[in-house]
């Protein structure tokens, strides 16, 4: 039995004398965008919610950060680092980042040809933002941006 | 709460074009926020793409995930990964209902992994003293 998390959440803030979160929930049907091409021919981009950057570059707050990070994908895994709202759920990531940023894989599967491209950077971001608002307008366009920026044909999407 | 933000980034930019695949481990909140292709991997927090040193997991589970982008046909499914963690010693703390509070406080202070970290910002110029 999968864990329920929405509720398991809601009840142990309410218990710690927070007013409830109102959690996303979707009242329309998920928009569509077929592939135009096989995987095996399609660039792929990747986002991790997981709160990674490369050294040199600024770690992220934990107020609702909405900040991209791109990172080169061939970056060495000695220099990646994570930061998030949750740290508790790093211990693994940081001690191995293929966890949660699966760079090693996509490399992998890049060479067995089941992917055309892995793009030239990948993005990061710190997914613990409360803002539902903030998230629609300022991180989703950023990453719109970058994606198509990175030209990819479609996009992998970690989440933490 | 990462669950969430990736649903709303995923539906954000399938609608602006992009075709994308979500991989996580909180299935509720996947089904709440119905992003147009999902992976669900059921492991604890922190290893949506796999266990920590297990390169052979670690791919099985993204090869199976990618596989979504030409096998889901239906807006909002959520497929199931078959890959098992191994135990459910982890099961009871993730779904308790009582607890303290795991978070870190909530200020605009870059929070660094090493406080090396810092001084190599600061040398790149992503950060000013």
């Amino acid at each position: 039995m999968s864990i329920n998390y929405m509720q398991a959440i809601r009840a142990r803030y309410e218990n710690l004398g927070y007013t409830p979160y109102r959690w996303f929930e979707a009242d329309s049907p998920p928009p569509w965008t077929a592939l135009t091409k096989p995987l095996a021919q399609s660039r792929l981009g990747l986002l991790s919610t997981s709160g990674a950057y490369a050294l040199g570059q600024s770690a992220y707050h934990y107020k609702d950060d909405v900040s991209v990070r791109a990172l080169p994908s061939t970056t060495a895994e000695a220099d990646l680092r994570f930061s998030h709202i949750t740290e508790n759920y790093l211990v693994d990531a940081r001690r191995d980042p293929n966890c949660i940023l699966p760079l090693a894989p996509l490399r992998t599967l890049r060479q067995q040809g089941v992917i055309g491209e892995l793009a030239d950077s990948v993005f990061s971001c710190m997914g613990g933002v409360y803002s539902q608002r903030r998230v629609r307008e300022e991180m989703a366009p950023a990453l719109l941006e970058a994606f198509r920026a990175q030209q990819v044909d479609c996009a992998l999407l970690v989440a933490m | 709460m990462c669950h969430q933000t990736v649903c709303l980034v995923a539906r954000h930019l399938e609608a602006n074009g992009i075709p994308t695949l979500c991989l996580g481990s909180a299935l509720d909140i996947f089904n709440a926020g119905r992003p147009p292709r999902a992976s669900f991997l059921d492991y604890p927090l922190g290893h949506s793409a796999g266990k920590p040193f297990a390169p052979a997991d670690q791919l099985s589970v993204v090869r199976a995930a990618l596989a979504g982008f030409e096998q889901i046909t239906v807006p909002g499914t959520v497929a199931r990964l078959v890959n098992d963690w191994g135990n459910d010693d982890w099961r009871a703390e993730a779904g308790a209902t009582q607890g303290q509070d795991t978070r870190e406080a909530r200020d605009e202070t870059p929070q660094f992994q090493l406080p090396a970290d810092r001084d190599a910002a600061l040398a790149s110029g992503a950060i000013r003293a």
